[in-house]
């Protein structure tokens, strides 16, 4: 279980991440939604340690995580995909997979043998199989359509076989039908390895149709938390990022 | 599919991100590597017994010392994209401490080459640890800044370096394992070996997982953190690393010119290193061996018929540069590739 208990971090005067205290059960999927500049990306960088804490603890099964380093938050099982897909231009997808494997394997640093690896490419098979990457194995990352620079993107968190996987919007910059192609794909994804699953999205139709639980932020402050009935129905919700009720049946 | 074949297809093809692909296709085994090794050593080794010509054995010793040296730097340049400006102190470094260690305490020689290295390493450590934190420019002008510390130091420690004049008195070169390094072939036969041998070992670690790793720092250095590498570790590593072949590179030169000079660990030296690259290109293996050879050649030449070299000089860096926006094995490279993408889409 991840848990996050009384998480602040401010910029100056402005509060991006006010005394959160979350926590997400094992194999549980949750939507992180809410307007421009909520603190959503900053929540995320705080539980990967892109970003240091001011204040709070995040527990990963009861061990503190907070102000560690990005490697070693990785390392202890959260992985993370990027709003602007963070990927290795230079290198084909079957060897982006192959070296992210290796290096979960603690065999970054291997001086002695070849890349790559033999114990390596059962996994890196496995990840481009799930993603739906095998078709473009080796295609080189950066001549990928955007789409699939983003599935590349969360294949190199899904390949480290994460307890916890961080989706900062996987749909953005993508057209309708491809952000529905990309979702489903998410929810393939989290019904299929079982685990948790943590995403930020904009699109409310997305949001409301496969997310069981729903965490709204608003000025870095949790506004609410709750199944999608439950936040379509908060008049607080309505008012600070959904619009107005009739917004919301719309989006429903 | 290639990048046209995507584009035929209909996909949204996303703009290459400008950074270059370093030779990961051609999937060579080390074995294979050892033997073409083996065959380039060969082939070096029998020169001496076809050529009497002094001048082209001097040519391959300098070739090796700036080709270890250009190298190691293209380790950074080029695999890892940190841009050293001041590579060249640890040219500096095995020059004067071979040759120091050799004048000063008359060591075999095998073993005067591991304690430059020791002394090499622990000089890298130290300043890497400092450095490698840095992002870009910083990174260039704090190794920049470096590199001038120590070249002052070599100039004001005139009891140990010589200062200006550099180490004089010739190197003492005692006879090791049958060979006497004051024999003209004999130097060139080791000089060839380390060559061979640091490009080899180079060739392994640019082949090797880490290797790899150093692929995914300079493409995406935030994403390599986030799937678990220690990106400080990765760098400060590579970058000891390649100072114990820049100071290999060193410890040939100093052997060659029997003595150290300052000029071996001034900024220039670090500039030639960045030109042989440009020169020769930083995506594939043997392109700063290539640029070096270029640079060398250009240098007895131009030398030899003008005063006015330098802008001979960067009248062709400037031709690559502009011109052909690329080192010449890069260019031979993708010429070589597209030409093979046309014939497989004329038959295909």
């Amino acid at each position: 279980m991840l848990e996050i208990q009384q998480l602040s971090k401010s910029f100056g005067g402005v509060k991006a991440a006010d005394d959160i205290s979350l926590s997400f059960a094992d194999g549980s999927l949750t939507a992180v939604i809410g307007p421009n500049g909520a603190g959503k990306s900053t929540f995320f960088n705080l539980i990967t340690g892109a970003l240091r804490p001011d204040r709070g603890r995040i527990l990963l099964n009861r061990i503190d995580l907070a102000g560690r380093s990005p490697p070693d938050i990785v390392r202890h099982g959260i992985g993370r995909a990027f709003q602007v897909a963070h990927i290795f231009p230079s290198l084909t997808v079957h060897e982006t997979m192959l070296a992210a494997v290796g290096a979960d394997q603690r065999r970054a640093s291997l001086l002695h043998r070849r890349f790559p690896l033999a114990e390596t490419r059962e996994r890196a098979e496995h990840a481009m199989e799930v993603l739906g990457l095998v078709g473009k194995r080796d295609r080189i990352a950066a001549t990928l359509s955007h789409g699939d620079q983003k599935l590349l993107d969360i294949a190199l968190a899904m390949v480290l076989d994460p307890k916890v996987l961080l989706l900062d919007e996987p749909t953005a910059g993508m057209g309708t039908e491809e952000r529905w192609r990309m979702i489903d794909k998410v929810y393939e994804l989290w019904e299929r390895q079982k685990i948790t699953v943590v995403f930020i999205e904009h699109d409310m139709d997305i949001v409301f149709k496969i997310a069981p639980e729903i965490v709204v932020l608003c000025y870095g402050r949790i506004l609410a938390t709750g199944t999608p009935d439950a936040i379509r129905g908060n008049p607080e919700v309505i008012k600070a990022y959904l619009g107005t009720e009739q917004h919301a049946e719309t989006a429903l | 599919m290639s990048e046209l074949q995507a584009q035929s297809a209909g996909e949204r093809v996303v703009e290459p991100l400008g950074v270059p692909r370093i030779e990961t296709k051609t999937q060579r085994s080390r074995y294979l590597d050892v033997l073409i090794a083996l065959a380039a050593f060969a082939v070096l080794a029998t020169l001496p017994f076809l050529f009497s010509s002094k001048a082209l054995l001097d040519f391959v010793i300098r070739c090796s010392a700036f080709g270890l040296f250009a190298t190691s730097l293209n380790l950074l340049v080029g695999y890892t994209g940190m841009i050293s400006f001041g590579h060249g102190m640890f040219f500096g470094i095995g020059a004067y401490g071979f040759a120091l260690i050799m004048q000063r305490t008359g060591v075999p020689i095998p073993l005067a080459f591991i304690c430059t290295l020791l002394l090499t390493t622990v000089v890298a450590a130290v300043i890497g640890a400092i450095c490698v934190r840095l992002k870009e420019i910083y990174f260039a002008f704090v190794t920049l800044a470096f590199q001038m510390l120590i070249h002052s130091m070599i100039l004001s420690w005139v009891s140990l370096t010589g200062g200006d004049q550099g180490l004089r008195g010739g190197i003492p070169r005692p006879v090791f394992f049958g060979l006497d390094l004051s024999n003209y072939v004999h130097l060139y036969i080791v000089s060839c070996a380390l060559l061979v041998t640091g490009l080899l070992l180079m060739r392994q670690i640019a082949q090797s997982p880490f290797g790899y790793t150093l692929r995914m720092i300079r493409d995406n250095a935030v994403r390599a953190s986030f799937i678990g590498i220690d990106v400080w570790r990765a760098k400060l590593t590579v970058f000891v690393l390649a100072a114990l072949f820049a100071s290999t590179g060193g410890i040939i030169m100093s052997l060659f010119v029997s003595g150290a000079y300052p000029e071996f660990a001034f900024w220039t030296i670090s500039g030639e290193g960045i030109f042989i690259n440009m020169l020769g290109g930083v995506t594939t293996f043997l392109g700063p061996m290539v640029g070096t050879v270029l640079l060398l050649i250009l240098n007895d030449t131009v030398t030899r018929l003008t005063e006015y070299y330098g802008i001979v000089l960067g009248i062709v860096i400037l031709f690559f540069a502009i011109g052909l926006r690329r080192g010449l094995m890069d260019f031979a490279v993708e010429w070589y590739e597209a030409r093979r993408a046309r014939r497989t889409t004329a038959t295909g």
